[in-house]
């Protein structure tokens, strides 16, 4: 490999891609397709949160709430507003990022704790409303998803959603990639490392968290409404608390601020679950586990490590 | 007017146990900075250890001696083995361990426990007292006598002891603190292990009212850091009011309005204290704003 390519902010998308092209190759059966097309999308909603938390420094504990937007949005726009389930997608973007454009600007105020708790509140709140309108969105039982047709052909089976997920999750990689070498990307980066002295380079901080805000919404909704029309059915379980610490956690164990991270981090806690499925009764134990000696022991994510030790090597 | 008296009671019984939750957090985040996510999991340890134990044999005050230790134990190996190995690091980094410490520690109650709903036999007989119309379970005062007695006993020990004294210093100043010759280290734990045995007493209390499961943990540990929040985080009489506060307005919401909507008031009123005066009611430490 090139030293240029190696250095290239788009190596991660190349290597995505690969990856993407790949796994149907080697995957024995369309249950493994499954899996993956959940990893992809899952990926999309952690780098919106890599955007948020990685260059703008800001957490969310509250970002399944933007899931839960765009999940419920392909669930309702069909069934009440006759709308097609990728118009309804379209839609539940819209609305998340307008949401985070509302509610992120007294939120972003705040730093540290009092942020995390306010997002939490937040995300708190759109998984209430969505369980108590069970008039309109089934409750804790949830609602069906029509099926999602494009150009007259349904949008089913696993091979199919395998690779509308992965194309789904590229663009929103190269976006994340544009985003994090563009003029935007640096100012959130410096004011990640020190708001006072981002604003005093011209830096309009406020204004560019809250951008970071609703581009994180934005892809949270996306894949929301990936994951309503791949399951059929969606529940207010896709909004709840645990969903955001997954989301967070994700974001952290693969390596906070590195898009490939996102997608390392989302296979993670995707794929963990499935492989524990013979420990069943023991499985929110070792998630506990997990996230905690992450925490603690390696706290900059995987990728970043990894990436220090193969420059140490090189050098 | 006695549906106002019911609401009202019900809503100090629940809100006393918040504020106990809330005091916890108030104790840890003021000695060591740390916003403690699972504080609710020392309630749940009380309610079901107790109720366990008592499956076991043991007679209430016993199994409920053994249940608070269990939790004062997890609330020591919390701060030595998850918090105090992740010294310096970022607020983030320290809610998502205890938010891990939260997760795991349920894990392990479905294990040792099980899956089901649990409830302990009222202290002192189920018939209701009635006042004014009202109908008063009489484990409701059980619940607000114990959470005066344990505001009592933690006043006293804070302000009239030298090991209470000594928790405060290290709250004010670490540094100062250690200058002075006190081990800061034990005082980080002293506050980690009070917390828990707060925290499983109100467990223990209100367990016959709103029985208890493996996973109760987080809505106690959510609502309580809403008490704590809008008392003004680190003040132990704003835990106190902000506990009642929400415990209260929780009770008229579900009263009133919709009991569907019953836990969004504590989150509203999160937001709403971030939004308009961030440093709660009792507040003195300011929140850093850009």
């Amino acid at each position: 490999m090139s030293k240029s390519l190696l250095k290239s902010r788009f190596l991660p998308l190349v290597v995505l891609a690969v990856i993407v092209a790949i796994v149907p190759l080697v995957a024995p059966s369309g249950f493994y397709l499954r899996v993956a097309a959940l990893v992809w999308t899952f990926s999309l909603a952690a780098m919106g949160l890599t955007i948020l938390m990685g260059y703008a420094g800001q957490v969310s504990l509250g970002h399944a709430g933007f899931l839960g937007i765009g999940a419920y949005s392909v669930a309702l726009g069909p069934e009440y507003l006759g709308l097609h389930s990728l118009v309804s997608v379209a839609l539940g973007a819209v609305l998340a990022g307008l949401i985070a454009w509302i509610v992120g600007r007294p939120i972003l105020k705040l730093k540290g704790y009092y942020l995390a708790i306010a997002t939490l509140g937040f995300g708190m709140i759109v998984s209430l409303v969505i369980t108590g309108e069970s008039d309109i969105t089934g409750g804790p039982d949830g609602m069906k998803v029509a099926r999602a047709t494009l150009f007259g052909l349904k949008l089913s089976g696993a091979s199919t959603w395998y690779w509308v997920t992965a194309g789904v999750m590229l663009i929103g990689a190269a976006i994340a990639l544009n985003i994090g070498a563009s003029p935007t990307g640096r100012a959130l980066r410096a004011l990640h490392d020190s708001e006072v002295a981002a604003s005093a380079t011209g830096i309009d901080v406020a204004s560019k968290k809250l951008n970071a805000f609703v581009l994180a919404a934005i892809y949270g909704a996306v894949a929301g409404g990936l994951i309503g029309l791949m399951n059929g059915l969606v529940t207010p379980d896709i909004a709840g608390f645990m969903n955001s610490i997954e989301l967070v956690a994700m974001v952290i164990i693969g390596g906070l601020g590195s898009v490939f991270g996102a997608v390392v981090g989302a296979a993670f806690l995707v794929v963990l679950p499935q492989a524990l499925t013979a420990l069943h009764d023991y499985e929110q134990m070792v998630l506990g586990l997990l996230i905690m000696v992450f925490m603690i022991f390696l706290p900059a994510g995987i990728v970043p490590a990894l990436r220090k030790i193969w420059t140490e090597r090189a050098a | 007017m006695s549906e106002f008296l019911q609401l009202l009671i019900s809503g100090l019984t629940v809100g006393a146990v918040y504020a106990l939750v809330a005091l916890g957090f108030t104790l840890i985040y003021n000695a060591s900075d740390v916003i403690n996510f699972a504080q609710g999991d020392f309630v749940m340890i009380g309610g079901m250890g107790t109720v366990f134990l008592m499956a076991a044999g043991l007679s209430l005050p016993i199994a409920a001696l053994i249940a608070v230790l269990g939790a004062v134990i997890v609330g020591l190996l919390l701060h030595r083995l998850a918090i105090e190995p992740a010294r310096g690091a970022s607020p983030v980094t320290l809610i998502m361990i205890t938010i891990g410490a939260s997760i795991f520690i349920r894990g392990a109650a479905q294990i040792v426990f099980d899956k089901q709903f649990h409830t302990l036999p009222a202290f002192s007989g189920a018939d209701p007292i009635n006042i004014a119309g009202a109908a008063i379970l009489p484990q409701s005062l059980w619940v607000l006598a114990g959470a005066i007695i344990l505001f009592v006993a933690l006043y006293l020990f804070l302000t009239r002891t030298l090991t209470g004294k000594a928790l405060i210093a290290t709250a004010a100043n670490r540094l100062a603190a250690r200058l002075v010759g006190i081990n800061v280290r034990v005082m980080l734990g002293l506050a980690f292990g009070l917390s828990a045995a707060m925290g499983a007493l109100a467990g223990i209390l209100v367990a016959p009212i709103t029985l208890t499961r493996y996973d109760i943990g987080l809505i106690f540990a959510l609502k309580g850091f809403a008490a704590a929040m809008v008392g003004g985080m680190g003040s132990p009489q704003g835990a106190l009011v902000g506990g009642l506060l929400i415990g209260i307005l929780e009770a008229f919401g579900a009263g009133y309005i919709s009991s569907a909507y019953k836990d969004a008031v504590a989150f509203l009123a999160i937001l709403l204290v971030l939004f308009v005066m961030p440093r709660g009611l009792f507040g003195s430490k300011s929140v850093e704003r850009v």
